[in-house]
Order: structure tokens, then C-alpha cells, then sequence
């Protein structure tokens, strides 16, 4: 069953990223997501950037069904389903968030809702950088790969910087999943406990079709937000399965 | 006290995943044979890789009542599911290999690979119903599922289970037409679809999907019941089982085994488990000592 919400407002945020806000009586978590569809177009998953009554899907422009919900106006309508998944779970003590590309879209409501994060913007240029004007209660640093703001460089060679200098309780992680892989291995070295939010391709969104597995976990129910089990998934960064089921 | 036996197959209790739910990656199958599932099918594999349909695949009704389905018989191809069948085996449960064609040569050519690769038996997907040229367009055409499973019988050792359709007035002549097969596997999915309202067209982007859960048991049983009857080839009861009380039900109209399937998006994996621990508890208390002596006992002759 589809419950259908209107677009109330419509925000250009990057290059390539929008924000759509819409009511709707759902309780989401942050790092939930929702299956959203665009009848007659495609079916697709997206987190959740807002929670609260005026809620929020942040999107990136990747193909068809993404470039057709950019070509939508406020009073159009969405059919979504959800909120799925298993979110992030919120511990106390010192956070280090790293957001890459429109990983922070998922890591937003989960900053806001922590008290005093240190947190990591990244992206590969200035202008695809997102919510760098959104946190009043965090620390927000920036990093492109072309240095056109902020630190110049990956995100995790920032981390690890500030892994340094700091001792944090957890890292709480989304983006590209190189990147990923990378903050998984500052985990380790570090010795800092990890929460991050993974992406595969997805079909049913309810845990039964098997097409978003990685290493026998299904990131539409066990994740999207993974944490002790992210040591032991060697698909990670490594395997992706298309739409057949074939190994990428 | 749960264990059966199926064509000289035992299985440590007699719940199956059913084909096509959480068995597309070896990694997947590996983890339910760990949560307790007494078997595994594979996912319908055939002989090309093949994406399936675009979403909206799945359609969930209100109310637990079940789903609608139309993933379209995705699939990495038979020989790219070898290295999944590897990882799957090492679970120590029974394996059984589906495979979907549209002819004879098909079936068996694809029968044989999935013994080569392992397996424990093979089930014919000759009930799919919304794939065009396979499945249920194949299991209804009585001609064709004689020679399928003639041609795959002469192909392979392993015991080889036809999986039919609920869908047709005919299930008794289907089933005397796949009499060669080892085991009935009864049902697939009934064919359904899903109109959104709202959109003001069909859910599924293919339209036609396949209705699966706790609304299609009564289908199932009355399925199995009819089929026990005639023949003396054992069953296996799926549709729609969701708690132990199903599983006895399907037993008692004449299944030696159940496969289990939609009831994981409602209870999780640990299903298996669960629904084993229902089932005995049930057998305790009304004093029977083994599972299969339910077998086929509810049939009023
Ligand atoms: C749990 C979850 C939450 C998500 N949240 C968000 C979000 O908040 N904001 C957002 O912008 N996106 C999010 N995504 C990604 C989003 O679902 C995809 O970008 C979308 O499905 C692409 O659809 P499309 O039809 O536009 O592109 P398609 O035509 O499906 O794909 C176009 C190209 O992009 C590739 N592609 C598709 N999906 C991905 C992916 N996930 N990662 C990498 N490459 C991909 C395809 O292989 C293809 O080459 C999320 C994904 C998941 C699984
Ligand atoms: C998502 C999904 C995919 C399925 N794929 C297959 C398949 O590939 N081959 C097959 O023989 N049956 C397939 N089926 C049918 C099931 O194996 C089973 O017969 C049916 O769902 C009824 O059982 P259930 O109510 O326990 O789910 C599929 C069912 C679902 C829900
Ligand atoms: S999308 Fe189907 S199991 Fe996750």
C-alpha cells in the first residue's frame, strides 16, 4: 500500500541535488528510508533528510527515475512506502560524522539530533557539497578532492586527522563506498566503534527478494545502517550485484 | 521428532525456503540454513542471465494478508550460480536446485548443471505466472510438462520435484502428466495484480503478478488435499504458511514437507525456527511422537 504525499516545497541545495518536503503522519528514524514511487517512471529507495512533520527526501540526480522526480513541481505528488530499515542507533559520547556526496542526505537528521558532532562534509568539489549551512549545533568541517573548499583531499584522510587529535566513542558514516571502506579502516586502526549506512540495489525493500545483499546481510532490513558486522563484509567496496543477481 | 524424509532426502524438519525468497546470493542461503530452515530452494535459475521486471516488483496488501509479486524470474544464469550453490552447500541442509525453461532440452541441460554443481534434488518451475514463455505458460500445456520431466528424469540421479501451478481447472491432469516426477511441489503463486487508485493504474510495472502468503492457504490445501488423494508421488505444501498450525495443517491434507516462504517478511528469518518450535510444541501436546505421522492424516475417504 502507497500513501500519497504532495510536494509542499521544492529546494535547489547542490549541483545536481534537491530537496522535496512533504507532510506525512510516519515516525522515521534517522538513516530510515522509504521506497519511493513515481507511477508509470520507477521505484526507488531514499533516506530520509528530514524528520518531523515537514518531512524531507534529498536527491541526487543519477538517472531516469531520479531526473524525473528533478522535473517535478511543488503540488505534484509522491507515492512512497516505508519508513524502512534499521536506522542509526544514537550513543552518547563524542561523535565523528562523515558525510560524501549525498551521503549527508541520509546523516542530516542524525547530526541534528546529536549534540555537539564534529562532522565531515565532503564531497569532490565545491558546489556538490551539501548542508554546509544546515547544523547550528555541530562542527562542521569541509573537504573537497580538488581543494576548491576547506581541507583539500579525501574525507577520510581528514579523519584520520582528526582521529589523531581526538578520541571518539563512534563514527557514524555515508557516501561513496570507497569512502566507506576507508572510514572502516580508520575504525579499526583507531579503535572507534561504527555506524554506517549502506546502499545496494533494491527491489523489494522488504526483505525478501534478496537483490540488496551484501555478505548474506539484506540492507533494506538488517541495514541500511550497519555496525560490528561492517568488519566482516568483504563485499564491501568490492562486490555490487545488478539487477540479476550477477556479481559486479 | 521433526525430521522427514523425502525421496530418501532427510531433512532435520520438514520447513523449506521456497523458491525465489532470500536464496538469490549463496551468502543469503547460508545464513536461513543457519537460522534453522530444514532445506533450501534456489532461486528459478535458467539458462541466460536475466534481469526481471523494473520496480514496483512487489505489491504488499494491508493486513499481513499477503503480497503480489512480479520480479519477473531474475537471475544471474546457470553458470554464473555455481559459485553461489558452492557457498550455499557448506549450510549442511538439503539444496534443491530450480530451474525454469521453455523446453524439454532447456530443463534437462540446466537439471544436469545444478546436479553437477551439487545439489540435493531439482524442482521444475512450471507455475511461474507472470513470465511470458515460462513457468505456468509451460505447467499448463499437459504435453510439454510430460516431456520436461521425461527429459530431465533420463538427464539426472538426483530426485526431481515438479512445482505446479494453482492456476488452471485441470490440476489433476497437470499432475498425471508429470507423474514421472519424484515429488508434487503445490503451489506457486496465484495469479493477481494490484490498481492504485490514486495513480489510477496498475501497481506492478508488469501488471500481472503472483499473490503469495496467508491468503492463498486455503488455495494450498485444497491443492494438496485434491492431489493426495490420486497419487501416491509425495507433496510438498507451500502457500501461504505462516505459524506451525499451517504447517500441520498442509501436513495433515497430505504433504510429507512445506516449503515456507512470504511468511519471512512478517516474521524474519527466524521464521524457521520459530514455526519448528510450533510444531513441536503442538506434537507434544496432543501426544504424537513424530511429525510425519500427520502426514496425509486428515483425508476423509
Ligand atoms: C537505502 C538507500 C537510501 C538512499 N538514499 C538516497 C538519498 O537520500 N538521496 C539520493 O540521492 N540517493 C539515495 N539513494 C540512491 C538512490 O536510490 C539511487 O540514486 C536511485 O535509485 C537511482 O535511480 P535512477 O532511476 O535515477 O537511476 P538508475 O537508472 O537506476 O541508475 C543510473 C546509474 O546509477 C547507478 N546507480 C543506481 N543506484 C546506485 C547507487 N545506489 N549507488 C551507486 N550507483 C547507483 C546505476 O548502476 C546506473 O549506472 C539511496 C539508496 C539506498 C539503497
Ligand atoms: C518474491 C517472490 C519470488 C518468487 N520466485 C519464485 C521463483 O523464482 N520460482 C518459483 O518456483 N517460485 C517462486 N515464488 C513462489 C514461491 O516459491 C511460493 O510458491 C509462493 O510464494 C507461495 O508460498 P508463500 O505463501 O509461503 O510465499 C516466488 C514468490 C515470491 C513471493
Ligand atoms: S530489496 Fe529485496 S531483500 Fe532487500
Amino acid at each position: 500500500m502507497y500513501r500519497v504525499v504532495k510536494i509542499e516545497e521544492i529546494i535547489d541545495e547542490a549541483k545536481d541535488i534537491k530537496t522535496f518536503k512533504f507532510r506525512d503522519s510516519s515516525s522515521p528514524l534517522p538513516g530510515q528510508f522509504y521506497m519511493v514511487w513515481l507511477p508509470g517512471i520507477d521505484e526507488f529507495p531514499m533516506s530520509i533528510s528530514h524528520i518531523g512533520v515537514m518531512k524531507g527526501f534529498t536527491v541526487k540526480k543519477i538517472g531516469a527515475g531520479t531526473s524525473a522526480m528533478h522535473a517535478l513541481n511543488p503540488g505534484d505528488k509522491l507515492w512512497i512506502r516505508g519508513p524502512y530499515g534499521r536506522g542509526f542507533e544514537i550513543v552518547d559520547g563524542t561523535a565523528l560524522v562523515v558525510g560524501g556526496g549525498s551521503g549527508m542526505a541520509t546523516l542530516a537528521p542524525l547530526i541534528e539530533s546529536l549534540p555537539e558532532p564534529d562532522v565531515i562534509i565532503a564531497a569532490r568539489t565545491a558546489d556538490e557539497l551539501l548542508f554546509t549551512n544546515r547544523f547550528k549545533n555541530a562542527n562542521v568541517h569541509l573537504a573537497t578532492d580538488d581543494g576548491s573548499a576547506g581541507f583539500k583531499g579525501f574525507a577520510t584522510q581528514l579523519a584520520a586527522k582528526m582521529l589523531d587529535e581526538k578520541k571518539y566513542e563512534m563514527i557514524y558514516t555515508c557516501g561513496p563506498e570507497p569512502m566507506l571502506l576507508g572510514m572502516v579502516e580508520l575504525a579499526r586502526r583507531y579503535d572507534v566503534k561504527i555506524q554506517a549506512s549502506l546502499e545496494r540495489l533494491m527491489k523489494c525493500g522488504i526483505g525478501i527478494c534478496d537483490s540488496c545483499s551484501i555478505n548474506g546481510y539484506r540492507v533494506c532490513v538488517d541495514g541500511p545502517v550497519f555496525s560490528e558486522e561492517l568488519f566482516s563484509m568483504d563485499e564491501l567496496g568490492r562486490v555490487r550485484r545488478g539487477p540479476s543477481g550477477k556479481k559486479m | 521428532m521433526l525430521s522427514v524424509s523425502v525421496n530418501g532426502i532427510q531433512f532435520r524438519n520438514p520447513l523449506i525456503l521456497a523458491s525465489g525468497i532470500l536464496d538469490e546470493s549463496g551468502a543469503t542461503m547460508l545464513r536461513i540454513a543457519r537460522a534453522g530452515a530444514g532445506g533450501i530452494v534456489t532461486k528459478s535459475v535458467g539458462a541466460k542471465e536475466r534481469a526481471g521486471y523494473g520496480n514496483p516488483v512487489v505489491y504488499e496488501l494491508p493486513h499481513e494478508r499477503g503480497i503480489i509479486n512480479a520480479i519477473g524470474l531474475a537471475n544471474p544464469g546457470i553458470d554464473a550460480y555455481g559459485e553461489e550453490l558452492r557457498i550455499a552447500l557448506q549450510g549442511g541442509v538439503p539444496i534443491i536446485g530450480s530451474v525454469f525453461g521453455s523446453t524439454a532440452e532447456e530443463f534437462a541441460a540446466l537439471a544436469k548443471k545444478m546436479e553437477e554443481y551439487g545439489v540435493h534434488a531439482v524442482e521444475l518451475n512450471l507455475s511461474c505466472p507472470h513470465a511470458s514463455g515460462y513457468g505456468m505458460e509451460v505447467g499448463v500445456d499437459k504435453k510439454l510438462v510430460r516431456e520436461i520431466v521425461s527429459a530431465v528424469k533420463s538427464e539426472v540421479q538426483v530426485p526431481v520435484w515438479a512445482k505446479l501451478t494453482p492456476n488452471t481447472h485441470d490440476l489433476r491432469g497437470i499432475a498425471a502428466a508429470a507423474e514421472d516426477a519424484d515429488a508434487f511441489v503445490l503451489i506457486n503463486t496465484v495469479r493477481g495484480m494490484a490498481i492504485d487508485i490514486n495513480a489510477r493504474r496498475p501497481v506492478l510495472s508488469n501488471a500481472y503478478g503472483g499473490l503469495s502468503g496467508p491468503c492463498i492457504k486455503p488455495v494450498g490445501v485444497r491443492a494438496v488435499y485434491e492431489i493426495a488423494r490420486e497419487f501416491d508421488t509425495p507433496i510438498i505444501g507451500v502457500g501461504g504458511i505462516t505459524t506451525g498450525e499451517d504447517a500441520i495443517e498442509y501436513m495433515m491434507a497430505g504433504a510429507s514437507a512445506v516449503q515456507i516462504g512470504t511468511a519471512i517478511l512478517y516474521r524474519g528469518i527466524n521464521a524457521f525456527r520459530e514455526i519448528a518450535g510450533e510444531i513441536e510444541s503442538w506434537l507434544i501436546e496432543n501426544g504424537i511422537e513424530k511429525v510425519s505421522e500427520l502426514v496425509g492424516m486428515a483425508q476423509v475417504r
